[in-house]
């Protein structure tokens, strides 16, 4: 049922090799446009960034805390689509080969259509695509158009899933799972590592697919801790909020860079170890 | 393809249960302790005792002899839920949703409201069952509805409020929403209407259907026979559902769904679903949304707050694409003049939500039989609106 194997795969399996941790820094598409956001995923790759989540603005985004809202506010004022981000992918596609991965709530596919969505997607690029508020139970047909020629369906699991819904997501994702750190939405702090650690570390033992950890990881430290145990670590609001700061000031990708590539170290040491 | 749990969370091709992976655990709970408590005695007992003794149920069956007669057609009924305890169906649900939070041993209550009926509702039952409660609504629905605001507070609720977005009722659910994502081990979301995930939509329908059983049972005790129509508002479309429900299998009670067309279906400023909308998938549950067609969801307009909202219950849209319930709608002005008609005719000031389905019933009536009878709900009163209309006309109360 997994698509079929890509960046993503290619990707982690190179990290595995060199004894390295995936870092995915998530940033909104559009946020403070879609040619920033092209000059952005540039940056952020050559910053060190593995692999590269877009967020798809929705304007009703239930996971996502004020910083991550406030961002698809920004892009939405800007017209941002999905279409238009799939334009900006492939065109991306002529300068970087980074693994793309879109975060898109499922209102905004269905309104495309599962089937556009997918060959659109992989069309321009797309490597695998992220829907926090499509669980298994409704992914079933989403799941077989993609399962054709991609992109790669990744389901989340959250400190609450049961063991039953663990081994159905095991079954389901394709690229890698997305563990949520937390109990709560995107931004919140981070708590009990040692909790995080346990779960991810079952989680791997079970999946033997990478486990990428997200939701609350703001600082090198953060991710440092974190990818000691995992496959990677995704930041998303530290870094939106990064450029929320930045927006209009002409150090927009010179600041988003020298915050990434200070994640990037933190996990490099941890990486030689 | 193996399923967690079996598909049956499905009116039609619409509803579903698409909420993150952190609430599926808490939603698969709620089903599953519903799904035993919707057939166990003591909870049936004890949900119809408090109706009964803190509701104030059954609610009176009116026969509207003025408004009958200013009409000159149909026999006018209404279904007097604005007699409730708070003054709004409302309650029944959450009468329901606090005894089964208690039976699943959390202690905490969330809620979101447009028009603050529900929230007054939550903060009511959350003093009286004794559950911390909070309460989260628009910052823009808060300043249409201070009266209830401060009602809930003085009941001990927090209402916080949603400055994102529309800053109405859909913005508040996506609030209500995060809380519950975070606090989910300790929390109950006592959503107000038939929208959301599974089992929300059939849960709250079950609750509020006791609005339909009472309207049959007293009908055929005043007339004899079944009512030609059935007219109601719909926001979520939980009042009307609840009086709906119980007659859905008489084929000849037509049933009449009114939403609201703001300032006209032309202007684009309404909450019409089933005018403007198209199916997608919003808090929970695949139903008719107003988006745009990029799949974002469209700002509502619509002079009452309770019935301002981008979705409409999946239970509806199926009833709609079947034909089974017939969906049309009133705009703020004709809400408004049904508001002082109701109000001059049968010395009832109704909610602006509720006036809705009087200007249905101001069209509809003069065109029935004077042996008809016509039965329309009456959902709320309208009290808390007294401020927002005399400040549209300039009155400084």
């Amino acid at each position: 049922m997994s698509a079929p194997s890509n960046r993503i795969t290619a990707t982690f399996d190179r990290l595995r090799r060199q004894g390295e941790k995936a870092l995915i820094p998530y940033i909104m598409a559009g946020d403070p446009s879609l040619a920033e956001t092209e000059t952005l995923v540039v940056a952020l790759e050559k910053a060190g960034a593995d692999l590269i989540e877009l967020g798809v603005p929705f304007s009703d985004p239930i996971a996502d805390g004020p910083v991550i809202q406030k961002a698809a506010e920004r892009a939405l004022r800007t017209g941002t689509s999905l279409r238009g981000i799939l334009q900006s992918v492939k065109s991306l596609r002529t300068k970087t080969q980074v693994p793309l991965i879109l975060m898109a709530y499922y209102n905004t596919i269905m309104a495309m259509g599962e089937r556009e969505f997918c060959d659109a997607a992989v069309r321009a690029g797309v490597d695998g695509v992220i829907i926090p508020d499509m669980p298994p139970e409704e992914a079933d047909s989403l799941q077989r158009t993609s399962a054709e020629k991609g992109p790669c369906l990744i389901f989340l699991l959250a400190p609450t899933s049961t063991t039953a819904r663990k081994a159905e997501v095991i079954k389901r994702t394709s690229g890698f799972i997305y563990y949520v750190s937390i109990t709560g939405i995107t931004g919140a702090k981070l708590r009990d590592q040692d909790s995080i650690k346990r779960n991810v570390c079952a989680l791997q033992k079970k999946a033997k697919k990478p486990v990428a950890v997200g939701f609350g990881i703001a600082t090198p430290d953060d991710a440092r801790q974190i990818a000691a145990f995992s496959d990677g670590v995704i930041v998303g609001s530290a870094l939106v909020r990064k450029i929320e700061e930045l927006q209009h000031s002409p150090d927009l990708i010179h600041g988003v860079s020298r915050f990434t590539a200070g994640l990037k170290a933190a996990l490099s040491g941890n990486g030689s170890k | 393809m193996a399923r967690v749990p079996l598909k049956k969370s499905r009116f039609g091709e619409y509803g579903g249960q698409y909420v993150p992976e952190t609430l599926m655990p808490a939603i698969t709970e709620l089903e599953h302790v519903y799904a035993k408590l919707r057939t166990d005695r003591s909870f049936q007992k004890e949900f119809h005792e408090c109706l009964k003794q803190y509701v104030g149920r059954p609610t009176p069956l009116y026969f509207a002899k003025q408004l009958t007669r200013t009409l000159g057609g149909a026999k006018i009924y209404l279904k007097r839920e604005d007699l409730c305890h708070t003054g709004a169906h409302k309650i029944n649900n959450t009468v329901g949703q606090a005894l089964l939070t208690k039976r699943m041993k959390k202690r905490r209550i969330i809620a979101e409201t447009g028009a603050g009926q529900h929230g007054v509702a939550v903060a009511t039952i959350a003093a009286m069952f004794g559950l911390e409660a909070e309460v989260y609504m628009g910052t823009e629905d808060m300043a249409r509805q201070a009266l209830n605001v401060f009602r809930m507070r003085l009941l001990g609720a927090k209402v916080t409020g949603v400055d994102a977005g529309s800053r109405t009722l859909k913005d508040a659910i996506s609030e209500a929403m995060r809380d519950w994502t975070t606090n989910v081990r300790t929390t109950h979301y006592l959503l107000g209407s038939v929208l959301g995930a599974h089992p929300y939509p059939m849960m709250i329908r079950d609750f509020q259907s006791v609005i339909g059983r009472e309207a049959r049972r007293q009908i055929m005790a005043a007339e004899g026979k079944l009512p030609h129509c059935l007219v109601a508002c719909v926001g979520g479309g939980s009042n009307s559902i609840g009086l709906f429900y119980p007659f859905i299998k008489d084929a000849r009670t037509q049933m009449v769904g009114v939403e609201a067309g703001g300032m006209g279906l032309t202007s684009g400023k309404h909450a019409a679903r089933f005018a403007g909308g198209v199916p997608g998938v919003l808090h929970g549950t695949m139903t008719y949304l107003l988006q745009d067609r990029h799949g974002q969801i469209n700002g509502t307009h619509s002079v009452s707050a309770g019935l301002d909202y981008a979705a409409v219950g999946p239970e509806h849209a199926m009833h709609h694409d079947s034909g089974r319930i017939h969906y049309t709608s009133a705009t703020d002005q004709e809400a408004l003049e049904a508001f002082d008609l109701l109000s001059q005719e049968e010395g009832i000031i109704p909610a602006l939500e509720s006036a809705h389905a009087v200007a249905e019933v101001i069209k509809r009536a003069p065109k029935m039989k004077k042996n008809e009878i016509l039965i329309m709900n009456l959902s709320g009163r309208g009290d808390k609106d007294v401020n927002q209309i005399a400040q549209m006309r300039g009155i400084q109360l």
